[in-house]
């Protein structure tokens, strides 16, 4: 299998980007694929204790690509899959720290050994941005169904082109089914017609979310998340496998379940 | 109860979703518009050629930009004339 660079990116700040890179990256692994997961948020290093794996950092991004130690030292194994990797974030430099030629020599040597290679991106459209996307195939774009973060991702989409990324695909994040069944939250549709891009994965807003991220535990590995579940839906349709989208509909509900069965049958 | 019924039937016209849409895709078709000056640079060159089938107009002093009101966008276009041409056939 060719390896695949995907950044996880969004423009504006705290929709997700780091919750999807360690729910996609640990549900990858569950498949038995060999990924790492690139924190370059520098300077704001996180996505090693949403992974858990806070306590194993002697070496980041940044020594590596200084060349002060060996990218197999720099990489965090993770304590549940064999094949599932972390080179953290480094805490105590900018963003300026790494240029995007070195990110793309960076994610080109990591191709060697990776079945994936996801780059969790900083927020924002400056120097963080430009170096995550660099060495990307293709971008993954975070939104959830709220104004500011419809517009950011669609001036995301445009900076990805200009990139040559145009191949980018949409998760959307923290959807309120009753939210929307009230009119009172955009739905999937409206969001797909207003940035035209194709769509990944719907994840629901989900309180196991904040309890798997106390843990350490990506909510993946939590068989009754629903967040849980729309991640690992993303995983099997990276895989190439047809999946349907799958609104996330509180399905604990018969009558709700009743209704979506007769809806599908119109 | 009216409001219920208008809201069972989907009529509520002020579903706070409608707001958002209708509130995004004016923003972005201005944002698009600022985000590409290609874009607006090529509308630009495309009127003048009509235009000036029809009038002689000062390429120095011409505008065109992208506005947006309260609930609408709008193409602004300010193009100084110095001259008609005679109807074709004259
Ligand atoms: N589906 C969800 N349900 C509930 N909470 C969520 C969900 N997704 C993300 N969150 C919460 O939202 C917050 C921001 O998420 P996250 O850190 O992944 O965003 P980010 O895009 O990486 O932020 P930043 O731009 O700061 O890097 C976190 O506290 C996270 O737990
Ligand atoms: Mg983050």
């Amino acid at each position: 299998m060719k390896s695949r660079v995907l950044v996880i990116t969004s423009g504006k700040g705290g929709v997700g980007k780091t919750t999807t890179t360690a729910n996609l990256g640990t549900a990858l692994a569950m498949q038995g694929k060999k990924v790492v997961m690139l924190d370059t948020d520098i300077g704001l290093r996180n996505l090693d204790v949403v992974m858990g794996l806070e306590n194993r950092i002697v070496f980041d991004i940044v020594d590596v690509v200084n060349g002060n130690c060996k990218i197999k030292q720099a990489l965090i194994r993770d304590k549940r899959f064999e094949g599932l990797c972390l080179l953290p974030a480094a805490q105590t430099k900018d963003k300026s720290a790494v240029t995007p030629h070195q990110m793309k020599n960076l994610t080109n040597e990591l191709r060697k050994d990776f079945d994936f290679i996801l780059v969790d991106c900083p927020a924002g459209i400056e120097q963080g941005f430009k170096n995550a996307i660099s060495g990307a195939d293709d971008a993954i774009v975070v939104a959830t169904p709220e104004v500011s973060s419809v517009r950011d991702a669609d001036r995301i989409i445009g900076l990805l082109e200009a990139a040559g990324l145009s191949n980018s695909k949409l998760i959307i994040n923290r959807l309120r089914n009753k939210m929307v069944k009230r009119g009172d939250m955009m739905d999937i549709e409206d969001i797909l017609d207003i940035l035209s891009i194709d769509l990944l994965g719907v994840v629901p807003e989900d309180e196991t979310i904040v309890v798997s991220t106390n843990r350490g535990e990506p909510a993946v590995l939590e068989n009754s998340s629903r967040a849980g579940e729309a991640y690992r839906r993303v995983a099997r349709r990276l895989l190439g496998e047809e999946v349907p989208i799958n609104a996330q509909e509180d399905t604990s509900n018969l009558v709700d379940r009743f209704k979506k069965m007769l809806k599908l049958a119109r | 109860m009216l409001d219920l019924l208008a809201r069972l039937f989907g009529k509520e016209s002020t579903s706070s979703k409608d707001i958002a849409r209708e509130r995004l895709r004016l923003v972005l078709v201005h944002d698009r518009s600022v985000a590409s000056p290609e874009f607006i640079n090529a509308l630009k060159e495309d009127l003048i050629k009509v235009i000036q089938q029809y009038m002689d107009i000062d390429m120095e002093g011409l505008l065109v930009s992208i506005e947006g009101e309260d609930n609408s966008v709008a193409l602004v276009a300010n193009i100084p004339i110095k001259g008609l041409k005679r109807a074709a056939g004259d």
